[in-house]
């Protein structure tokens, strides 16, 4: 088939083919971002924390009354507090193991530093930034984690200290992560660094596979994946505790705890919503705002695809009734039913063809003006790709039916007045 | 007149129900996916004090100098101890209050209740009168009580509905951190958002209620710790709440009132001035490199505003132009093929006006039936985002009178607009051409 009468066609009514060009073009040019988007967000959700996150939870609590932590006699007694909670949770019959712990990964409640290879150095300058887990001896297997290298922290490597002192740490595990950049060479385990511009040396004993730190927030992401374990209970008056259920009995030991704390001392806060949370908990309220964008614009890229194939439609239809004479003349002339679905199938690609060049620079323009506004990246090519091959289906798969109503013209029509 | 192209664009959406249906829906799902997204952004945009926010100043100190800026040269977005408390005892703004964020334990009087945690701020005085906070019952503490340490507290409305059963309990005493307080204020409900006192330490919007307010010099004697970020440049030398204040760590608010622009360009003066003299005697190596701005400016600075509502508002704004261009796609479609219609009109001696009034309220219509549709779909949008919108922003977003307003208008204005178009080509449409062809 020939292209001249299409494009000749097309000429006649040149304002709905540029209205219905642009149209794909502007649905071409959101989809793609907002696809882009939310592929995004789905990866960001899914980075593994490198815990074990089933069957594991965060007991959160506040002594009332408690000694303030700042002199040396205070810290002493809530350390005693402290590890009288921890005893009384190790005791629960559904529990495995506990682990006093700052903070965990997706709580967005975090104490950083940054790590170098000299001592009393400036901080920034190059040297990494860290999050720093304050924990003890127990802590790899509560958490779950997974260790490439060294050695674990042993109950003689604990200390404790007041939560806003600043004390040696003779003894760290670090990430894989943080180990390779501090030690590009490898073998990180017995080598020495140095925290916080301090002059006290820190031996590396281990290096864990992953763990992510606490923060999800756009100022953790150049140093997601630089943690710290430290084998110190930081005392102050209030405390975290990481649990670990045996397995599937997780909301069983999350109903005891309360009691088990109240009776080891009444004087506490223990909120019921907020203080014995789940991580999977803790990891939906850290990537809802993610998700909730997801299916935002998975929901506009879903009205705006339906909304475009139905103008095809609409547009077609009203063509196809404008054309029926002139669809019974070449019928009358000899065209099979086939060539004049043909016809239609091949103006659609025409007119979708316009669209989706104009649709990739504005796509591509988008995406540039959002990268320059908002944290957003270079939007890769095969979302464009993609989203050009499906702009074009959904035009052929939107044409279809109204072509075929065209090619089920009779050649009789060329004798009726139009 | 007008009735009679009601009439006539009735009749005729009513031959194509397919079309029409199709038109109404496009505009209908267009304007509400925007105007859902909008009623977030409007939510979390919006002024928070809109009668004072032009007077109400934050001061920003850079006592870290070039090495604790970041690449924009912004100084530090918080105030360390020593600065707040000579800029408080400077007392050169009309009104002016340091705070920081607290987070202590409430013990309930009755013994078979559990402590409860609460959250609030250590604030001065001017605080209230500067932020026009509204009490329900009594007021705030007097300056005598910002420097006499006074054990008082103002708490929030719910607090003493909690505590008091939500009678009048100014006199009473609550128990906070193990120390007697007496109640000297109840707030009415007072819920501002962005938290734009202290966005630093409440990340701009919260869920929860500020359920007290304590005076800041009695906060920092009895050692109620700071509970929000504290940001450093150096560890401090000092351990404990007592070596932080002694420190250049950054964790506290500040806000000053400045009636007009000679106050707010005499402050900024003072505050270089300040910073002159710590260049002068040694403490600052650097040139004074201090901030003084107002409250919308320091919101729009701090980006209390999330990115993703910007993103999303635009994205449906995007959504509602395709859905536009759909539509004008169709009308002209439909218009045209009424072109033997508008021939007969116009050699009956129909002005073009006549067939412009006729199309435009054809289009009209079609925005109008699509606006109420898209209201109803903008209700069902704004109660879905609260399923999966973060919740202290979902929890902003509300329909009403305005933003079913604005739904209706958007639509009507907007359709009429994609269909100024096709309305024109069939106004260009030759009569003895369609009267000849038929």
């Amino acid at each position: 088939m020939t292209m001249h009468p299409i494009l000749a066609a097309l000429r006649k009514h040149k304002a709905g083919v540029v209205l219905i060009s642009l149209q794909i073009a502007l649905t071409l040019a959101i989809v793609c971002n907002a696809v882009f988007i939310i592929g995004q967000r789905v990866e960001r959700v899914n980075r593994p924390t490198g815990l074990d996150e089933n069957d594991l939870f965060l007991v959160t609590q506040q002594w009332v009354g408690a000694p303030s932590g700042d002199d040396p006699a205070g810290v002493e007694k809530l350390d005693v507090m402290q590890r009288e909670d921890l005893a009384a949770l190790r005791n629960l019959p559904d529990v495995a193991s506990v682990a006093p712990s700052n903070s965990v990964p997706l709580l967005n409640s975090s104490w950083t530093g940054s790590l170098s290879l000299k001592p009393a150095d400036t901080l920034g300058k190059g040297n990494p930034r860290t999050a720093y887990y304050f924990t003890d001896e127990q802590a790899m297997t509560t958490l779950g984690l997974h260790l490439v290298a060294g050695r674990a922290f042993n109950a003689g490597d604990v200390q404790h200290q007041g939560a806003r002192d600043q004390r040696d740490r003779p003894v760290v595990i670090v990430t894989q992560a943080l180990a390779d950049k501090l030690f590009p060479q490898g073998n990180a385990v017995g080598k020495v660094i140095y925290s916080d511009g301090s002059a006290a040396p820190s031996t590396i004993i281990g290096v864990v596979a992953r763990l992510q730190i606490p923060s999800t927030g756009s100022f953790g992401n150049d140093f997601a994946w630089y943690s710290t374990l430290v084998p110190t209970r930081l005392d102050a008056s209030f405390a975290r505790y990481v649990v670990r259920a045996k397995p599937g009995r997780r909301d069983a030991a999350m109903h005891a705890v309360p009691a088990a704390l109240y009776a080891v001392n009444p004087m506490r806060v223990l909120d019921d919503d907020e203080s014995v949370k789940s991580f999977a908990d803790i990891r939906a309220s850290a990537y809802r705002a993610d998700v909730g964008m997801a299916i935002l614009m998975g929901v506009v890229c879903l009205i705006l695809l339906c909304v475009t194939a139905a103008g095809i439609v609409g547009l077609t239809s009203f063509w196809v009734g404008q054309r029926h004479r002139q669809i019974g003349v070449r019928r009358a002339l000899g065209a099979r039913k086939i060539d004049i679905l043909h016809y239609f199938q091949i103006e659609n690609l025409l007119i979708a063809g316009g669209g989706v060049v104009l649709g990739v620079l504005l796509a591509v323009g988008l995406n540039t003006w959002l990268m320059t506004h908002y944290e957003m990246t270079r939007i890769p090519l095969l979302y464009v790709v993609t989203g050009v091959l499906a702009m074009l289906a959904i035009g052929q798969a939107a044409v279809f039916v109204p072509a075929r109503r065209a090619s089920n013209v009779p050649p009789v029509e060329a004798t009726r007045a139009a | 007149m007008f009735a009679y192209y009601l009439e006539l664009a009735i009749r005729s959406l009513r031959r194509s129900p397919g079309l029409t249906a199709l038109m109404v829906l496009t505009i209908a799902f267009g304007v509400a996916a925007s105007m859902t997204t909008y009623s977030v952004f409007r939510a979390v945009s919006g002024d928070p004090i809109p009668w004072k926010s032009a007077k109400l100043f934050v001061p920003q100190i850079d006592n870290w100098g070039p090495n604790g800026r970041g690449s924009d040269g912004e100084p530090p977005n918080a105030m360390d101890y020593n600065d707040a408390i000579t800029l408080m005892r400077d007392h050169r703004a009309k009104l002016q209050s340091a705070m920081y964020q607290i987070s202590p334990s409430i013990v309930p009087a009755d013994a078979s209740k559990h402590p409860i945690n609460v959250s609030g701020h250590a604030v001065y005085s001017e605080f209230f009168p500067m932020l026009d906070v509204p009490f329900l019952y009594g007021s705030g503490w007097s300056a005598d009580d910002d420097t006499q340490r006074a054990a008082v507290v103002v708490i929030s409305s719910k607090l003493n509905q909690k505590l008091f059963g939500g009678s009048n309990s100014v006199g009473k005493t609550v128990n906070i951190e193990g120390k007697d307080y007496r109640v000297v204020g109840v707030l009415n409900d007072w819920n501002p958002q962005p938290r734009f006192f202290d966005v630093v330490n409440s990340g701009g919007f919260s869920t929860g209620v500020e359920d007290v307010f304590l005076p800041f010099q009695r906060a920092i004697t009895v050692g109620i710790p700071n509970d929000g970020n504290t940001n450093c440049n150096a560890v401090p030398t000092e351990s404990g709440f007592v070596g932080l204040q002694h420190s250049a760590c950054v964790w506290i608010a500040y806000m000053a009132e400045l009636d007009d622009t000679a106050a707010a360009t005499a402050y900024k003066q003072y505050l270089d001035g300040y910073a002159h003299d710590l260049q002068q005697s040694g403490h600052f190596g650097w040139a004074p490199n201090n901030r003084l701005r107002d409250l919308p400016h320091w919101l729009d600075n701090q980006h209390v505003v999330p990115s993703d509502t910007k993103v999303s508002l635009l994205v449906a704004l995007g959504l509602l132009l395709a859905c536009l261009v759909n539509t004008a796609g169709l009308l002209l479609a439909k218009f045209l093929r009424r072109s033997s219609e508008i021939g007969v009109r116009r050699a009956l001696g129909a002005p073009r006006l006549a067939i412009y009034a006729q199309f435009l309220t054809e289009a009209s219509i079609i925005g109008l039936a699509g606006g109420v549709l898209g209201l109803m779909l903008t209700g069902v949008g704004v109660v879905s985002v609260g399923w999966v919108l973060p919740k202290d922003i979902a929890a902003l977003a509300r329909v009403d009178f305005s933003l079913l307003t604005l739904t209706l208008l958007v639509a009507v204005i907007a359709t009429t607009l994609a269909g100024l178009y096709p309305t024109f080509r069939a106004s260009r449409v030759q009569p003895a051409w369609q009267l000849k062809s038929n």
